[in-house]
């Protein structure tokens, strides 16, 4: 103990050298993903049974449009910890694991991305 | 205590007791549900994601998908969502509970597990009882 320097003890990281960013990322999405879930199933519900131009007029609208994008990202970071936490838990190999956390993270970014897209072809 | 520790055993280790050997309880269900709602929701992202590319190229593109979520098959995996995000957000809420420390009397964690599965359940058909009586007269979407 008495080998760690005082920068090191007053950061409380650890051997880790990183904290529970994870956690709190996860905490925080949650909290802001229970508006926007909430506002996602009315917008939903509102545009059943609708045409095209329904959901082109809705997502116009800036409020939407934003709460749209807001929604989105936020899915998208809640979507990648959650899977990187049951992947930490069930797949033990170490090379597997690796390939499994690569592929979260690009499957997830990769549908967030075309969803932002189609949204900013939507809006424009 | 093995005289050659990098040995391999011959017979296999005894394992701890694994989930088959445990009564299965309101917590516990909660928690594997929350989950694999979780892994589930993950799934339904991509459909979010087509519904708005279908959007976003033109009626061509998003009478298929219409077409897609008006058929029963589809209607049963939007009401499967419906509800898993209906019980994963309340559930959620219900964990961020007991982050602040709130709920974790074993009574309370169980009753308020009970209320989740009940809401989610009353959540998911009213949305659907909603859209189909309220928005309009048929099944689409």
């Amino acid at each position: 103990m008495k080998s760690e320097t005082p920068l090191h003890r007053v950061e409380g990281l650890g051997p880790a050298h990183s904290g529970t960013q994870h956690f709190w990322r996860e905490r925080i999405t949650s909290v802001a993903l229970i508006p926007l879930t909430v506002w996602f199933g009315f917008a939903v519900l509102a545009l059943v049974g609708g045409r095209v131009v329904d959901v082109l007029t809705f997502f116009q609208h800036p409020w939407n449009a934003g709460l749209m994008g807001l929604f989105i990202i936020t899915l998208l970071i809640h979507s990648v910890i959650g899977m990187q936490s049951v992947i930490d838990d069930y797949v033990q190999q170490p090379g597997l694991k690796v390939f499994a956390l690569l592929l979260n993270r690009g499957f997830a970014w990769l549908i967030g991305a075309i969803s932002l897209v189609a949204l900013l072809r939507i809006v424009s | 205590m093995a005289d050659i520790p990098h040995a391999r055993p011959t017979r296999p280790r005894p394992l701890s007791p694994h989930l088959q050997i445990y009564q299965w309880s309101v917590t516990m269900a909660t928690s594997i549900t929350h989950r694999i709602t979780g892994v589930a929701l993950y799934v339904g992202f991509v459909f979010i994601a087509w519904w708005l590319v279908a959007a976003s190229m033109g009626p061509e593109a998003y009478e298929p998908f219409l077409a897609a979520a008006a058929n029963p098959i589809g209607q049963l995996v939007l009401f499967g969502f419906t509800w898993a995000a209906a019980y994963h957000l309340l559930n959620g809420i219900r964990h961020l509970a007991w982050d602040v420390g709130y709920g974790f009397l074993p009574k309370d964690a169980m009753w308020s597990g009970v209320v989740v599965v009940a809401l989610s359940i009353i959540a998911a058909v009213g949305v659907f009882l909603w859209a189909y009586t309220v928005r309009m007269g048929g099944p689409v979407s």
